[in-house]
């Protein structure tokens, strides 16, 4: 078998032991690996039921198919544990050379068991497993860990995962990171702190082999050259951060913690003037020929030589949404957030709902006390250095940061049940995560796409914000096609997010985004990769058994149809600004298009998965459990 | 303090332009061993401090250092191209040539114990297969002399604004 090694490496932490488990050829037909395998593995070996920070929920890392090999944009893996923000499934992607070490160690996939009494890391050297002590890494940032694991086994190609001080203190949204890329969403930087597991470090020395590796490299060559031209332009020149103008200009930009769409600001913190002003670099990610992140520095101001890379969902979370039109501050907000690890998105809407319970007085200046500010501070919205101090109190859970690091739903529940307040309603969450930076009021069916997203709030599993910004369907209005559009893009990422490769190459196969423009050639790296027979109804069915899983997973640990729903903003609140002024998500419209959702994907009325439709996609042992 | 400068040609990276992609390591340890794998590569990339990139390969410096270094003569240099061949009978893994090299471009093959180096694809149609895949063109097979060339046109080309009129023909 080419591409797979048909091995499983298991960790016990608690015995320290490891072992090997093998899997058929037909396992990986089905599960292929990113956040579908990563899942699987979760639905496999977790404790069902227990606590996110239960020593029995596992930490599972899934390997790419095209990890190791030329392919463009392969080289990411997939994380999945249950998520301590949503308590269902938490599933992640990062590109990495850590996949890349992965696959060359000849593992598909890692399972981490258990968890330590200290703090330790793990060095996979090939076949061996190492259980190291922390001491010397405890505390330092997430590229400084790696940078020093590298330094002592003296091996550049020593790969690493890493939680930073932020994970450490088990900021609830704490990620995990590689070669300064995050698995950022859904908090497994605190699920890895809960097992004192510092970081993973791979070396692998195996050469990588495919099927055929003449075609392979034809069409590799082939899509790294169309990937210099105008298919990526957007994403190599600006980065994703080109989005504020336009998003803001369409009204869904997110302002004052998603209070409206339009920020008065946003020239001072679009993708162009960061350009301009702060890019100092533009880097890759594994195997990656389009090179997207825009390495970004503050080169003056109190936020002097605060570097790192700046893309659209970290920036409007910590600048528009903070009401923030400064991009020193942004930049440093989302440094402080990347070098502790973690998870920007969850931190910027975290940060803005504080920012708005000042405001509204639910919190007061000397509920913001810290050593930095004694007499407390007031972070109204646009105040960049209470964005900073508050990212800094978060990350060392320091006074009201402790708060702030559980996330919006916790945070909100604690002060309202304190404080007699209704904070809730500007919590911006779905099922605990905390949302991204497309204001779905004006993007309806995005809305249900997010509402009924199983790892909550997240515009890379849902895709549905495209068809409405696009004009194909009505942004503004629901009709009875929005339950097939919002099945369809979803499972469409989940075709990328399970091979996985990065979405930003849809277009360089031939031109086209769309399934037909990139299923066949996708089958054929597939194919060419593993030696097998994949054609463009397998391809599509990657997608399909992905998102079964993860539902699978979610339905296993208790999930209910009440839990598909949007924040009480965007059914209440509309915006006064822009073109979404005026526009929200009623539960009529949200219940109906739920409905549309559940029958396009074949589900029953509550939601729940028909036996049958498990069997079919060849999940005979989910269908016995879960399936109706 | 840096050896020799070359009269031959070599593979260059502009780190201004080089992303860190990998890709020209994936390519050259296919080409040399059928196989993806960094470890082969006779061309590596380094990063540091998150944003200093580039890749190093052999710089076939003149009166080569490896060379001189090698105690059993496994090294000896091309008088045309200033290509470094290595002797896998004399070679016994050493790595005396892997200490004089100024640049890290020598590696030992953690198989076979031998000493690897880059041979500019010479026996390869097309030449050096990392140039050929590198997706931002941050490598190049050149020689010193071109190098400075085309940096003194790059120069009076962004330091000298031509007057329109000058190019119209009249």
């Amino acid at each position: 078998m080419h591409g797979y090694s048909g091995k499983i490496l298991h960790i016990d932490l608690d015995e320290r032991k490891h072992w090997s488990e093998e899997k058929p050829e037909e396992w990986y037909k089905i599960y292929i690996g990113g956040v579908c395998m990563a899942t699987r593995l979760c639905w496999e070996n977790i404790k069902v039921g227990c606590d996110p920070y239960d020593p029995g929920n596992p930490v599972c890392i899934a390997n790419g198919i095209f990890s190791g090999t030329p392919v463009p944009v392969g080289g990411k893996y997939g994380l999945a544990s249950k998520s301590p923000l949503t308590g269902v499934i938490g599933d992640s992607l990062s590109g990495s050379w850590f996949s890349v070490a992965l696959k060359r160690a000849q593992w598909d996939g890692v399972v981490i068991h258990g968890a330590s009494k200290e703090w330790i890391y793990l060095f996979i050297d090939d076949d061996r497993v190492e259980f190291l002590p922390a001491d010397k890494l405890l505390g330092l940032g997430t590229y400084e860990t790696e940078e020093k694991i590298r330094e002592i086994f003296g091996d550049d190609q020593v790969r690493s995962a890493t939680i930073g001080p932020a994970g450490e203190n088990m900021v609830r949204y704490a990620n995990v990171t590689n070669d300064g890329r995050q698995a950022g969403r859904t908090g497994h930087g605190s699920v890895w702190a809960s097992k004192k597991l510092k970081a993973v470090a791979i070396r692998g020395t195996y050469g990588v082999t495919v099927h055929d590796p003449e075609t392979l490299l034809q069409m590799s060559f082939d899509i790294t050259e169309q990937a210099q031209g105008p298919h990526t332009a957007k994403y190599r020149i600006y980065g994703t951060s080109t989005n504020m103008l336009n998003a803001s200009k369409e009204g869904f930009l997110p302002t004052h913690n998603f209070q409206e769409g339009v920020f008065d600001f946003v020239e001072l913190v679009s993708g162009e003037y960061l350009d301009e002003h702060h890019k100092v670099k533009v880097i890759a990610c594994a195997q990656c020929p389009i090179a997207c992140e825009q390495m970004s520095m503050v080169k003056k101001g109190p936020f002097a030589g605060s570097m790192t890379g700046i893309e659209y969902e970290c920036l409007q979370a910590v600048s528009s949404n903070c009401g923030i039109g400064d991009m020193t501050a942004a930049i440093k907000m989302v440094d402080i957030s990347d070098s502790s690890g973690m998870d920007t998105m969850s931190m910027g809407v975290s940060i803005s709902y504080a920012m708005e319970c000042f405001e509204k007085g639910v919190l007061k200046k000397e509920d913001f006390k810290c050593k930095k500010y004694p007499e407390g501070f007031e972070p109204n919205f646009g105040n960049g250095e209470a964005g900073v101090a508050l990212a800094e109190m978060i990350r060392d859970k320091e006074g009201i940061g402790k708060l702030l690091s559980e996330g919006t739903r916790i945070a909100a529940k604690t002060i309202d049940e304190e404080r007699n307040s209704e904070s809730w309603k500007w919590a911006m969450n779905i099922k605990g995560l905390e949302c991204p930076g497309y204001d779905a009021r004006s993007l309806k069916t995005f809305a249900m796409g997010l509402a009924v997203g199983t790892r909550g709030g997240c515009h890379n599993r849902s895709a549905a914000y495209d068809p409405d910004i696009k004009g194909q369907t009505n942004r503004f209005t629901v009709d009875d096609t929005r339950g097939v559009v919002a099945a369809s893009s979803e499972e469409y990422a989940a075709v990328y997010d399970t091979l996985p490769m990065c979405k930003f190459i849809r277009r360089c196969f031939t031109g086209k985004a769309d399934r037909a423009g990139a299923w066949p050639a996708i089958a054929k790296l597939i194919n060419a990769t593993t030696g097998w027979n994949f054609d463009y109804d397998d391809v599509d069915l990657i997608g399909v058994r992905a998102h079964t899983i993860k539902k699978a997973f979610n339905i296993r640990e208790g999930w209910k149809s009440e839990d598909d729903d949007i924040p009480y903003r965007w059914k209440h609140d509309p915006m006064t600004k822009g073109p979404g002024a005026g526009h929200v998500v009623t539960d009529e419209e949200l219940n109906y298009m739920k409905q549309l959702y559940y029958k396009a994907k074949g589900w029953t009325e509550e939601g729940l998965i028909p036996k049958q439709l498990l069997i079919d996609l060849g999940m005979d042992d989910v269908a016995e459990e879960i399936g109706v | 303090m840096v050896a020799s400068t070359s009269k031959y040609k070599y593979i260059v990276c502009d780190p201004e332009l080089c992303i860190g992609c990998q890709l020209c390591e994936y390519i050259c340890s296919y080409t040399k061993t059928g196989e993806f794998n960094s470890y082969r590569s006779r061309i590596r990339t380094i990063r540091v401090d998150e944003v200093l990139i580039t890749a190093v390969s052999c710089r076939t410096c003149e009166d080569a250092p490896c060379v001189r270094a090698c105690p059993r003569d496994g090294l000896t240099q091309d008088v045309v191209t200033g290509i470094i061949h290595i002797d896998p009978q004399k070679c016994d893994g050493c790595a005396w040539c892997v200490e004089a090299c100024d640049f890290g471009a020598i590696s030992i093959n953690h198989e076979t114990k031998l000493a690897e180096i880059c041979d500019q694809c010479e026996d390869v149609e097309g030449g050096p297969q990392c140039v050929l895949i590198c997706p931002k063109d941050a490598l190049e097979y050149t020689t010193p002399d071109q190098r400075s060339q085309r940096t003194r046109k790059k120069l009076i080309k962004s330091s000298l604004e031509f007057p329109q009129i000058a190019r119209d023909p009249r």
